[in-house]
């Protein structure tokens, strides 16, 4: 049982709050010799594995650092780029640790903001009339829920396939948006929210929820 | 695990008296600051407004109801807010032969508890904060009314009496897949 995040989106479709409650790490490093079995690109100025795909190593993955020190992009800490630097035969052997990148705040911002006209096109697409937007996204891995209110603000939830009482959560959250953001006199509508109480709350809710649905499966 | 319905952190209750003398602290305060009645009721409203766009949140998220279909399911719920906030239960009646209107009847008023008018600020509207809430919590749910004081107990009438008017509904500030 997990939830991983909780995304906020304003009437206007801006995401105004998002909260990582489980991320699950994949890194794994690993000392490489001479030549390298795996095959990188360059992709929006991160190293990406395209092909060759070995212990737990996946195509997708990015590289994270080389001998224990971070990437800065596509190049090392001394600024070298990591292409030529991999290309060196003197340079090896190395260590490469590589990992599912996290989402960035501007790619968050993009996302919800896609999410948006989506939930729009589906109400319209309905053989019926007056039908809500996606409450409901499914993937293998894990489950969006949607909640949107009267006002028009969404909140969704990504969480496991199996997570359960998404929905309950989902008005909980609602409340808690309604008692710690809204009555915060400092809080002005439509923009991010950061509001300690909200936050903290949340977590606490969020905890509670996990070990909830644990007990009840 | 808490029930779904219940909450798990219930609505706290308060002393009526500390709210409304709190409220009389704030229009004695705009009376001072602004000397002129009609600016008072002006400001009264529009402080009503901004707290109306946010307790309609809250209503939403602590009752779940759903959307309103006629003015008749507008004017109920309007009722069970001011059950639930102000804990008087006011009667809804006169409704206009459009079904567009109507009035809320205040037996008892706990914001005017221990208040009387003095001469000087006859024109004052005592509680326009509440036509401020009204309207600003009805546009948030794409509804636009007026309401207005057609009676007042502080200014000698037997009741208040509160007048509620549909002016239309806000088609484009719908949210997608709620119209």
């Amino acid at each position: 049982m997990a939830i991983y995040s909780l995304y906020i989106l304003s009437k206007s479709g801006g995401l105004i709050y998002q909260y990582d409650h489980t991320s699950i790490k994949v890194e794994v490093e690993k000392t490489f010799s001479y030549p390298l079995d795996i095959q990188l690109t360059e992709q929006n100025k991160r190293i990406v594995v395209a092909y060759g795909q070995k212990d737990g190593i996946n195509v997708g993955h990015n590289l994270l650092a080389v001998n224990g020190t971070q990437l800065n992009g596509t190049s090392l800490e001394d600024g070298q780029e990591v292409m030529a630097f991999l290309a060196n035969e003197s340079n090896y052997p190395v260590s490469l640790k590589f990992g599912r990148p996290k989402l960035s705040t501007n790619e968050k911002i993009f996302l919800a903001s896609m999410f948006y006209p989506l939930y729009a096109i589906a109400s319209q697409l309905s053989p019926e009339l007056k039908s809500s937007g996606i409450e409901v996204l499914e993937a293998d891995t894990f489950k969006l829920h949607c909640f949107q209110t009267l006002t028009g603000i969404k909140f969704l939830i990504v969480a496991e396939p199996k997570q359960m009482n998404v929905e309950h959560l989902l008005r909980r959250v609602y409340e808690l948006y309604a008692d710690f953001a809204l009555k915060n006199p400092f809080y002005s509508l439509e923009m991010p929210i950061r509001c300690e109480q909200f936050e903290s709350n949340l977590q606490l809710l969020l905890e509670q929820q996990e070990k909830s649905g644990v007990n009840t499966v | 695990m808490a029930r779904p319905g219940v909450r798990a952190t219930d609505a706290k209750k308060i002393n009526s008296e500390l709210f409304t003398l709190t409220y009389g602290a704030l229009v004695s305060q705009l009376l001072k600051d602004y000397e002129n009645a009609e600016d008072v009721n002006r400001q009264l409203d529009r402080m009503g407004y901004n707290i109306g766009v946010r307790i309609i949140e809250d209503f939403l998220a602590r009752t779940s109801t759903a959307r309103c279909t006629d003015m008749r399911d507008t004017a109920e719920k309007i009722q069970s807010a001011f059950k639930m906030y102000l804990g008087v239960n006011p009667t809804v009646t006169s409704w206009s032969s459009a079904s567009d209107e109507f009035s809320l009847l205040f037996d008892q008023n706990p914001m005017t508890e221990f208040v009387e008018l003095p001469e000087s600020c006859l024109s004052l509207k005592y509680c326009n904060l509440f036509c401020g809430i009204i309207r600003g919590a009805c546009e948030m749910v794409q509804l636009e009314v007026t309401s207005w004081f057609v009676q007042d107990s502080l200014k000698g009438d037997p009741t208040t009496e509160l007048r509620v008017k549909f002016v239309k509904k806000l088609e484009d500030a719908m949210p997608a897949g709620e119209d």
